[in-house]
C-alpha cells in the first residue's frame, strides 16, 4: 500500500501514465463533471456555513436576552414599569435592564404601522429589555416574583420562537453537509464510470503490461494518477468559478438574512481549498477500487 | 526451470492438451511443432501461468504457478521473456519504449543503457521513435524480440516468431534467438517452420517436440 499512497502518487513520474493511451471522451467527462460538482460543493458549503452563523447567532445572542412586557391602566404604568425593574435589580443572573423609551418602541412598530404611529392614542404595553449574564436567569423564579410586584407584567425570555428557528437553521446545515457528502458520493460514481469505460478499453494495454510483468498495482496507478489529476484539475477549476459567484453575490447588510447571508467570511474561504482536494481523494479510491476490480476480470 | 507435470488443459469437456509432462532445463533449446490448432500456443501460454491447467501442476523456478499470487506470477513473467506470435505493443508508444517497457513496469527505468545497443542488435536503430503501426512484420518480430529480453530473463519463449517475415529475416531472428541460447538462455519456439528447425539444429543442440494427439512427443529423424 505504501507505494500506492497518495503523495507517492503525486510524486510518481509523470512519464508512469503514458503507459494509458489517450482518452480523450473519458479525460474531458471526468474534468467537466468533477468541475461542475466542485461549482456545486462551494455552494452547499456556502449554505452551510451561512445557516451555522445564522442559527449561532441566534442561538447566542437571543438567548441572553429577554422582554417584560408591562400591560397595565395607563396611571399603573410608571409604577408597575418601577416594580419591574426593582425585581431585575436583584434577580440573579441579570446583567442589566432599562425600560424602552417611546422613540424606541416606535422604532420597533414602525416597520408594521408606519412612521406616523400615534403611539399616545393606542394602549402600547411598556417594554423592558433585559440582559443577562453568562449563567442566564431562573425564566420560572422570576414569572413568580414579577407576578406578585407587578401583575401586569410578563417575562418573555424568547424561548417559544427561538427554539424552533435554531432548530430549522440546524436543520439546513445539516442538509448542507448532506449535499456535500451527496456530491462527493457522485463525483465517485462518475469518475468510477469513466475509469471504467478507460480500462474497458484499454484491454490490450492491461494485457501487455501484464505480459511484460507488470504488478497489477503499477497498472492501475497509471489509471489512478491519471484521473486523480483530473478531477483535481476539474475540480480546482470549478471551486475557483464558484467563489467567483459567491464573491459576486451582493451582501444586504441584514444580519439576520438568510439567502442575503450566504458566502464565507475571513478564514472560511479557506475550506475552499479541500474541494478540489476532496475531488482528487474521492477519484483516488473509485479509480483505484474501479482498477483492481477490472484487473482481475481482464486478465 | 518449467516443469509440466501431467498437464491437462481442455474447454469444457473438450481436452486440447491431455497429460503433458515437459521439462525445459536451463541452457536448453526446444522446438515445438504441430499442425495448426494443436495446441501449441497453448502449450507456451501454461509455460509462462497465463493459463492455468484443468489438472496437473506447472512448475515455474520451482514454485507451483498455482500458489503464485497475481504478484508473483507478474515478478516469474520478468524472468520469462515471450515473443507473442502477433506482437502486441502499445500502439501510442515509440518502439523504444515499447522495447523498454518490461524495466519501466519493473520500476527500472534507470536501467535504460543498454536500449539503444540492444535496439542496433535487433537492427532497429533507425527506427527508435517510430510508433509500432509503423513498423512492417520483421520490424515488428525483431522489436518483440528486443522486448522479450531487455529484462535479461532466464527464458525466452516465443511462438511463431518468423510467423510473418521472409526467409532472410526469419534466418536472422533465429541467429539472435541462438546467440540467447549461447549467452545461456532458455529457449522455447513454437514453429510450424521445419526449414528454420533444421537451419538451427545446425548451429545449436536443439530437441524438437511435436503434439500430436493432444500429447507431446520428441521429434525423430523425420525432420
Amino acid at each position: 500500500m505504501s507505494r500506492f499512497a497518495l503523495p507517492a502518487l503525486l510524486r510518481a513520474n509523470s512519464q508512469a501514465d503514458r503507459v494509458v493511451p489517450p482518452s480523450g471522451f473519458t479525460a474531458r467527462l471526468t474534468t467537466f463533471s468533477a468541475g461542475a460538482m466542485a461549482f456545486l460543493a462551494v455552494f452547499a458549503l456556502a449554505l452551510t456555513f451561512a445557516t451555522g452563523r445564522l442559527a449561532d447567532r441566534w442561538g447566542q445572542e437571543l438567548a441572553r436576552t429577554a422582554t417584560v412586557r408591562i400591560s397595565a391602566p395607563a396611571g399603573q404604568v410608571a409604577a408597575q414599569t418601577a416594580a419591574v425593574l426593582a425585581v431585575l435589580e436583584t434577580t440573579p443572573g441579570v446583567a442589566s435592564a432599562r425600560a424602552l423609551g417611546d422613540l424606541e418602541e416606535r422604532a420597533l412598530l414602525e416597520p408594521w404601522f408606519g412612521p406616523d404611529l400615534p403611539l399616545d392614542t393606542l394602549p402600547i404595553p411598556q417594554l423592558v429589555e433585559i440582559f443577562e449574564t453568562a449563567e442566564g436567569l431562573d425564566a420560572d423564579g422570576l414569572r413568580l416574583r414579577l407576578q406578585a410586584e407587578a401583575p401586569g407584567a410578563v417575562l418573555d425570555d424568547h424561548t417559544r420562537w427561538r427554539a424552533p428557528l435554531v432548530g430549522a437553521a440546524e436543520r439546513i446545515r445539516t442538509l448542507g453537509l448532506m449535499a456535500i457528502l451527496l456530491i462527493a458520493a457522485t463525483t465517485a460514481a462518475m469518475v468510477a464510470l469513466a475509469a471504467n469505460s478507460a480500462l474497458a478499453a484499454s484491454g490490450q494495454v492491461i494485457r501487455v503490461l501484464r505480459l511484460v510483468g507488470a504488478l497489477d498495482r503499477y497498472i492501475a496507478r497509471a489509471f489512478v494518477r491519471r484521473f486523480m489529476l483530473r478531477a483535481l484539475g476539474g475540480a480546482a477549476a470549478g471551486t475557483l468559478l464558484g467563489a467567483v459567484v459567491i464573491a459576486l453575490i451582493p451582501e444586504a447588510h441584514t444580519p439576520n438574512g438568510f439567502l442575503t447571508g450566504l458566502g464565507f467570511q475571513g478564514a472560511e474561504w479557506l475550506w475552499l481549498l479541500t474541494l478540489p482536494l476532496g475531488a482528487a481523494i474521492v477519484a483516488f479510491v473509485a479509480t483505484r477500487i474501479a482498477a483492481f476490480r477490472s484487473l482481475r476480470k481482464l486478465t | 526451470m518449467i516443469k509440466l507435470e501431467n498437464v491437462t488443459y481442455g474447454f469444457g469437456p473438450a481436452e486440447l492438451l491431455s497429460d503433458i509432462t515437459l521439462l525445459l532445463q536451463p541452457g536448453s533449446f526446444h522446438f515445438l511443432t504441430g499442425p495448426s490448432g494443436s495446441g501449441k500456443t497453448t502449450l507456451l501460454r501454461l509455460c509462462y501461468s497465463d493459463l492455468t491447467p484443468t489438472s496437473g501442476h506447472v512448475y515455474l523456478f520451482e514454485k507451483d504457478a498455482s500458489s503464485l499470487s497475481r504478484d508473483e506470477v507478474a515478478r516469474v513473467r520478468r524472468r520469462i521473456g515471450v515473443v507473442h506470435q502477433d506482437c502486441q505493443f502499445l500502439d501510442h508508444l515509440p518502439i523504444a519504449e515499447n522495447v523498454a517497457l518490461p524495466l519501466a513496469a519493473a520500476d527500472r527505468r534507470d536501467e535504460t543503457n543498454d536500449l539503444a545497443e540492444l535496439l542496433a542488435w535487433v537492427g532497429l536503430s533507425g527506427r527508435a521513435g517510430a510508433l509500432p503501426p509503423e513498423l512492417s512484420g520483421g520490424e515488428r518480430q525483431r522489436a518483440a524480440l528486443a522486448r522479450a529480453v531487455i529484462m535479461s530473463p532466464d527464458v525466452v519463449i516465443a511462438d511463431e516468431p518468423t510467423g510473418n517475415v521472409d526467409w532472410e529475416m526469419s534466418l536472422r531472428l533465429l541467429t539472435l534467438l541462438v546467440e540467447l541460447n549461447k549467452m545461456g538462455k532458455t529457449i522455447l519456439i513454437a514453429t510450424h517452420d521445419l526449414n528454420l528447425i533444421r537451419s538451427a539444429k545446425a548451429q545449436v543442440a536443439a530437441r524438437v517436440l511435436r503434439i500430436r494427439d493432444r500429447q507431446i512427443q520428441l521429434a525423430g529423424a523425420d525432420l
